[in-house]
């Protein structure tokens, strides 16, 4: 009957690691879901929090950032160190703003495991899927009706 | 202008605590230069003017109004609305027409969550009844209406348009009596800008001994006595200095206080919360994951606590509930 979902993901990733694992698994022929949108940034450290609840607030279903594997992958020598600070804050503040921790997924894709990044792309997409619609803004709680108790 | 020449003015309350009408009384002696330069024509909170009185202004009669509050109620954009349109120049006073405020603080919860708490919940409240505020109340007179509570809290400028934004909670007195000047002397800024406060952020003006940010670990105010001259950031408490607009003087530092955001983002930030971790987490002196996590973790509510003024002005606006 109806349609199978569609996730639309915002994928944030590092040019110097991730990017290149993406690239790589897409000379390599390698079959990757359509869903992810990939955003190509220099530093995982560059990942502003803020694009994050951009995407999700813009209609994204789920969110991936992605760089090199500390300690000692980032091209920018700790880069990627800001991201494992910041990140877990971020996952927090999602679930106090209602957003369930499973729509975001960070982690580290060294440009040599571009299967990684197919079976993220994967693994994630599907995930995503089975949640349904985020619908950020759309939802029952920003309606302004009469529904008083 | 009024046709004594005095400069036509407007004051009014939405969603607010009062804090920032007791600012504009806060000119003090000043406030009988705005008296020389200005006739108040409505102002509920100090002089009798009833809203038929504004009702009853041509459109544009008001040279400026100068709204404080969020908008939570139907009353609140009712009035938004109406204050539009008879003011020539809107202006959004203080942090929650601005921002939203700590009001806004409510979007982490729903209409019914809220309700229920407050009249039926809480502990201090009797009410063996369950009486509950409706928006229509039949009795034998007929039915009575009182203004709808809104799910959302929004701030002035996304239920209408607004010329300017004065940031603060309140807005600093020396910072009011500029944007008087600023109107009386009919240099303003182009339309849309920040007003009453500065350009740069709370950390340039703040005195403290800045050394350099490494955080082991994370204080809660009780839990410490911060050294008077060194940054408080630097020594574990959560400062929204570096992620909040300037223009207040540092005020909660001065006093051995972190700043807690209330002049809103700095320009160029869009949200105030998402900076104010960004820079908050990037000094975590962790060099594993593991470590990074436990020390963030500290934190006790990170949505609370960087979004303690923005957050119906923020990305996300509201909790989904």
């Amino acid at each position: 009957m109806s349609e199978r979902f569609e996730p639309r993901i915002v994928a944030f990733v590092c040019n110097w690691c991730t990017y290149t694992a993406a690239d790589n698994a897409g000379v390599g022929r390698m079959e990757q879901p359509p869903n992810v949108d990939i955003i190509r940034v220099m530093c995982s450290g560059r990942i502003e929090p803020a694009f994050i609840l951009k995407a999700f607030a813009l209609g994204a279903d789920g969110v991936i950032v992605s760089g090199c594997h500390p300690p000692g992958d980032c091209h920018y020598s700790n880069g990627n160190f800001k991201t494992f600070r910041r990140m877990p804050l971020v996952e927090r503040l999602l679930a106090q703003f209602g957003i369930e921790k499973e729509r975001f997924h960070w982690g580290w894709i060294s440009g040599a495991e571009a299967v990684k990044w197919a079976q993220l792309t994967h693994e994630f997409t599907e995930r995503i899927r089975a949640l349904g619609p985020l619908n950020w803004g759309k939802g029952d709680s920003h309606l302004e009706g009469d529904c008083h108790l | 202008m009024a046709p004594n020449g005095k400069l036509k003015l407007g004051l009014y309350w939405a969603a607010s605590c009062g804090g920032c009408e007791i600012a504009v009384v806060e000119l003090r002696e000043k406030i009988l230069l705005l008296d020389e330069a200005a006739e108040i024509l409505f102002w509920p909170v100090a002089m009798d003017f009833k809203v038929k009185d504004v009702e009853a202004m041509p459109d544009g009669h008001l040279d400026v109004c100068l709204f404080n509050g969020a908008i939570r109620t139907s009353e609140n954009e009712h009035m938004a609305h109406l204050l539009r349109r008879k003011s020539k120049v809107l202006v959004a006073f203080g942090s929650c027409a601005y921002e939203g405020c700590i009001p806004g603080l409510a979007n982490f919860f729903d209409r019914n969550s809220i309700l229920r708490r407050a009249y039926l919940e809480v502990p201090t409240v009797e009410n063996p009844e369950g009486v509950i505020p409706q928006p229509v109340t039949p009795v034998p007179e007929g039915e009575i209406e009182i203004p709808r509570f809104y799910n959302t809290v929004k701030t002035l400028g996304q239920v209408t348009d607004v010329d300017y934004f004065v940031p603060g909670c309140p807005p600093q007195p020396h910072q009011i009596w500029a944007v008087v000047e600023a109107i009386l002397s009919g240099q303003l800024p182009p339309k849309g800008s920040v007003v009453g406060a500065n350009e740069k952020t709370v950390c340039d003006e703040c005195k403290r001994i800045r050394e350099e940010k490494r955080l082991k670990k994370f204080y809660r105010y009780h839990e410490i006595i911060p050294d008077p001259e060194r940054c408080l950031l630097e020594q574990g408490i959560i400062c929204a200095g570096l992620a909040t607009r300037g223009g207040c003087g540092a005020l909660c530092p001065t006093v051995n206080q972190p700043c807690r955001g209330c002049y809103g983002p700095p320009p160029n930030v869009i949200d105030q919360g998402a900076a104010l971790l960004s820079a908050v987490a990037s000094v975590v002196d962790a060099d594993t994951e593991e470590e990074a996590a436990r020390i963030v973790g500290e934190i006790l509510d990170p949505a609370g606590t960087f979004y303690r003024f923005s957050l119906p002005a923020s990305i996300l606006h509201r909790a989904r509930v």
